[in-house]
Order: C-alpha cells, then structure tokens, then sequence
C-alpha cells in the first residue's frame, strides 16, 4: 500500500511517500506564496523523482499550517498529531518531540504508540523560533545554515542578558561594538535560544527520551546548547528532522487506510 | 539655590535646573553608547541654556538606566521614584503614573501622601515599549510624532493579530504591500501598543488621576487609545512629558539640600 503525507508549513513544503511502512522518498521545498501551489509542487515533485503516478496513492493526509489548501488530501491532521508519529517512528523509544520550525516552537509528549499525551506550544513570540536565528544571521551577515559550524569554533561564549528577538539584536551589534568574536556571539545566541525552548518543553515535564525535529535540528549548535538546556542527551533523527511532521501525517495516513503502522 | 536632576536612559538623556521655585532650564538629548558621556552633554547643554555652570548647582540627584555611571551627582534615586515625584507635583491629584521608555514601560501606583505603593516594569519584551514604534516608524516611513498624529486620521482602522513586534512587522509589511493606507496602519500600530500598556497598567490597580510620562506621551494615539481601553481620562501634564523623571531627581535635590519638599514651584 503506497501512502504519503504532505506538510506545508509557513517557510517550507515537505512530502513524504511510504510504501508498505517504508518511506521510499521524501522531498523538500521552499513555500510558494499561496499554500495549494506549494502542496501541488511538492507533491508533484516527489511523485516524479519516486518514478510514481499521481493517482497510485491510496491514501494522503496533509498537516502544517497551510493543511487545509492540500486539494489531493483524503483528511488533514494536526501537526502536533504528525510530529509524534513521525518521531515515534524514528525514535520508537523517545517519548518527546521538540519540533523548531520557522514560526513557531512545540514540544510534544506521546505514548508507545506515537499517540499525543501532552503539548505545549509557542507562536505568540519570535524568540525561541527560528526566526530569531533568522533574524541574528541576517544582523551578523552570515548564512542561517553556518551558524552551528561557526558556533563549534567559540573559544568564549557571550551571556546574552535579552530573550526578546529585538532586544537581543541591538545587544549582538553592542557585542560586535566591542569586538567580541563572531563564534561567540553565535555560541551565545545559541544557548540563550535553547534556554527559552527548553523552558518551553519543561513545562509539560520531561519524561523519557528527547528527540529533536524542524529546520532548527539540522544546526548542531542548536542541538547541543539545547542538550545542555535540558541536561539530557538528545536522540538525533536518522532522516532529515525538516520531514518529521510529513513523515508522521503518511504514518497517520498508513493507518487510516487500513495498513499496518509499525 | 540652585539644583539639578539628570535622568540617563537607554535612548535619550534629560537634565532639569531648578532655582528654588523655577525652572532655568531643561534639556533633551539622545544618548550615546557611554552613559558618562550622556550625562555630560545633556547637563552641559542646561546648563548652558540657563547661562551657569555646573560649580554653581548645590546639589544634583542622578536617575535612568545609566544613574551609577553619572560622575557629578551628589545621590541616586530609582526611575520608579523620580517619574512619581515629578508626577505628582505636575498633577498633586495624580495616582497612576504611566512611563513609557525607549525600552521599557512601568506603571506605578502613588497613594495620597505621594508614596510609591505599586509598580510593574516590562523591560523583557519590546511590545508595549517605545521600541514597538520605533521599529513601526521605521517600517512606515513617518518619524514618531507624525505616526501618533496619523491615528486620527484612519478611515478604516484595522487590528494587529500580533503582539510580538517580530511578528506585528510582518503584519504591517503584508499591510503595505495591499495598498492599506498608512494612517489605517498607524491606527493599529498605536492601538497594539497602548493594549499592551494597558495590561501593565491594570495589573499595578488603576486609580485615578491617571497620567502619561515618557517620550512615548507625546504620542496622541496612543494616549487616546490607551484612554478608551482603560476607560479613564488620561490627563496631560504641562511640561514636556519626557523629562518628568529629571523634574522628579531635582525636586529630590531641592529637599536633600533642605528646601521644602511640597512647596509649589512655578514650572
């Protein structure tokens, strides 16, 4: 049974197609201005490189925040119901998500079957998402996706005083005033953005192993200043973490169709 | 005698000199990265509008964010007490104080005698403080005073989803790039702001007179904005609004050196 998922969020479209429990491919796009064009390209594009028909899927579930534009879907889902299915299924033993997305921040609890317990959510305040290392990328003029190779150069890392995101940029241009290294800076924005996600997932208790997903996954950085936030050790994804919510809506899919989900 | 207050904030710095029951002088400038320096170039400016130097004020009270830095003040006093001082004196019938700063925004709450006996600061988050229009100036193209001026010229005013001044900013560009006009925008951008004041406002417990102190009072949107929501008359003090906490540190220098503390001065 071919199945997939399709997650659109604010900043980028992602897919996944799973044929018989297992993800054959997946695919990854920026986000087009209106969500059904994003949907339709992502999908599109992943069918093709899969060497699948359009019409050989027997069951699709969208989620993200643009779920509701997925024309092709047979029912939509949360993303906090998708993030714990796909991260159950490639952490069976974890049992919390922290998923960093462009807007937004969540952790979530889940059972042993990638069922949601708990969540908790922050959309209200840039900080704490990635847009605040958006933002810091764009103000130290280095691309978001050096920051954590920078970062692993830090000889001394700043403390930060600010958590708000505009706060904190006039603090690192006082910094880069001062002459503090660059590696640093970025070592400190790090910690000081993990300690804000980690305030986040601590309010629903952390029970059982962490696992990680979202862009913000993929800067290992990130990864290691919120491990010292925690003071856990984090289990990283085998897949690409920016999947995790479209991998877990094809799992959801699997098991409305019928199919078997472990 | 004469005597002086200097308020030293993140953005701007203001001195006031008071001879006896006069004001010489006042003055407003936008600080530097020292604060040592700040205090200097403002109080050098007063001074040289009253036509004194510094050898001939008795005492001087320093205030703000940068008070400890401050070479030539005799004493200290917090922003909280000098901005309820000064206030008061403007307005004796005055019982909340509402200080909106460059960053940051406090209300306090005054009994009758004139003591402080509540406040409560946001300096961790931009929303309600005049960064939150400094950024929003910035994106519509206005300066300060006029984005306060277009709020009552909005035909069709909007709402801002948003409370965070990231997320407001995308709001407001998406905003432009449909062609609302900019007073409609203005309109909102002062209205997100004076809620989120209003909600600092009420959690210190609301008691009338209520009055605006701070750069951001100059603002008549978001003082008229801030009245409506909070259902209260926001009264207007006589002086420029941004140098209430000097006002407030030299009224404290006129007592430490043995004036009167209530005595009417004709400012």
């Amino acid at each position: 049974m071919i199945v997939a998922g399709c997650d659109i969020g604010s900043l980028s479209a992602k897919a996944v197609v799973v044929d018989d429990g297992r993800v054959i491919a997946s695919h990854v796009i920026r986000a087009r201005p209106l969500p059904r064009d994003s949907a339709r390209e992502v999908m599109g594009d992943l069918m093709r490189s899969a060497g699948l028909s359009p019409d050989s899927l027997d069951y699709c579930v969208g989620t993200g925040y643009g779920r509701n534009s997925v024309e092709f879907a047979d029912s939509v889902e949360s993303e906090i119901a998708c993030h714990a299915k796909g991260a159950w299924k490639i952490v069976p033993d974890a049992r919390m998500v922290i998923d960093i997305g462009g807007q937004d921040a969540k952790a979530v609890r889940f059972d042993d079957r990638g069922d949601v317990v708990r969540y908790v959510y922050n959309d209200k305040c840039a900080s704490g998402t990635g847009r605040f290392l958006e933002i810091m990328a764009e103000a130290l003029d280095v691309r978001l996706e050096d920051m954590g190779a920078i970062a692993a150069r830090a000889q001394d890392p700043v403390t930060l005083s600010n958590q708000c995101v505009v706060f904190a940029e006039t603090e690192i241009i006082s910094l880069i005033n001062e002459g503090r290294d660059i590696s640093d800076i970025i070592s400190g924005l790090h910690t000081a953005m993990a300690h804000r996600v980690a305030s986040l997932a601590r309010s629903i208790e952390l029970t059982g192993a962490v696992t990680m997903s979202g862009g913000v996954a993929k800067n290992p950085g990130m990864f290691t200043a919120l491990q010292e936030a925690l003071q856990v050790k984090i289990r990283p994804m085998t897949v690409d973490p920016q999947i995790v919510g479209a991998l877990g809506a094809a799992m959801i899919a699997l098991e409305k169709a019928g199919g078997n989900g472990g | 005698m004469i005597v002086a207050g200097c308020d030293v904030g993140s953005l701007t710095s203001k001195a006031v000199i008071l001879n006896d029951r006069t004001m010489l002088s006042h003055a407003v400038v936008r600080s530097s990265f020292r604060p040592d320096g700040s205090a200097r170039t403002v109080m050098d400016r007063a001074l040289g509008a009253a036509g004194i130097g510094m050898d001939e004020v008795r005492y001087c009270v320093g205030t703000g964010y940068g008070r400890e830095k401050i070479p030539f003040v005799n004493k200290v006093y917090s922003e909280i007490a000098c901005h309820a001082r000064g206030a008061r004196h403007l307005m004796p019938s005055v019982h909340t104080v509402i200080d909106i700063g460059g960053q940051d925004c406090k209300a306090i709450r005054l009994d009758d005698a004139g003591a402080v006996v509540k406040f409560v600061t946001n300096d961790k988050c931009a929303a309600g403080t005049g960064r939150f229009l400094d950024v929003m100036a910035r994106l519509l193209g206005v300066d300060l005073d006029e984005l306060g001026r277009l709020s009552a010229q909005a035909q069709a005013p909007l709402s801002l989803a948003s409370t965070c001044t990231v997320w407001a900013q995308a709001e407001v560009i998406h905003h432009l790039n449909e062609n609302t006009p900019i007073a409609d925008i203005a309109a909102a951008v002062n209205q997100a702001m004076a809620g989120r004041v209003a909600i600092l406002a009420r959690s210190a417990g609301l008691k009338r007179e209520v009055c605006m102190t701070g750069g951001v009072a100059k603002n008549t949107g978001v003082l008229i904005h801030l009245g409506k929501l909070l259902d209260v008359r926001i009264r207007r003090l006589r002086i420029d609004p941004q140098i209430v906490g000097a006002l407030g540190a030299a009224l404290f220098a006129r007592e430490n050196t043995g004036g009167a503390p209530d005595d009417r001065s004709r400012l």
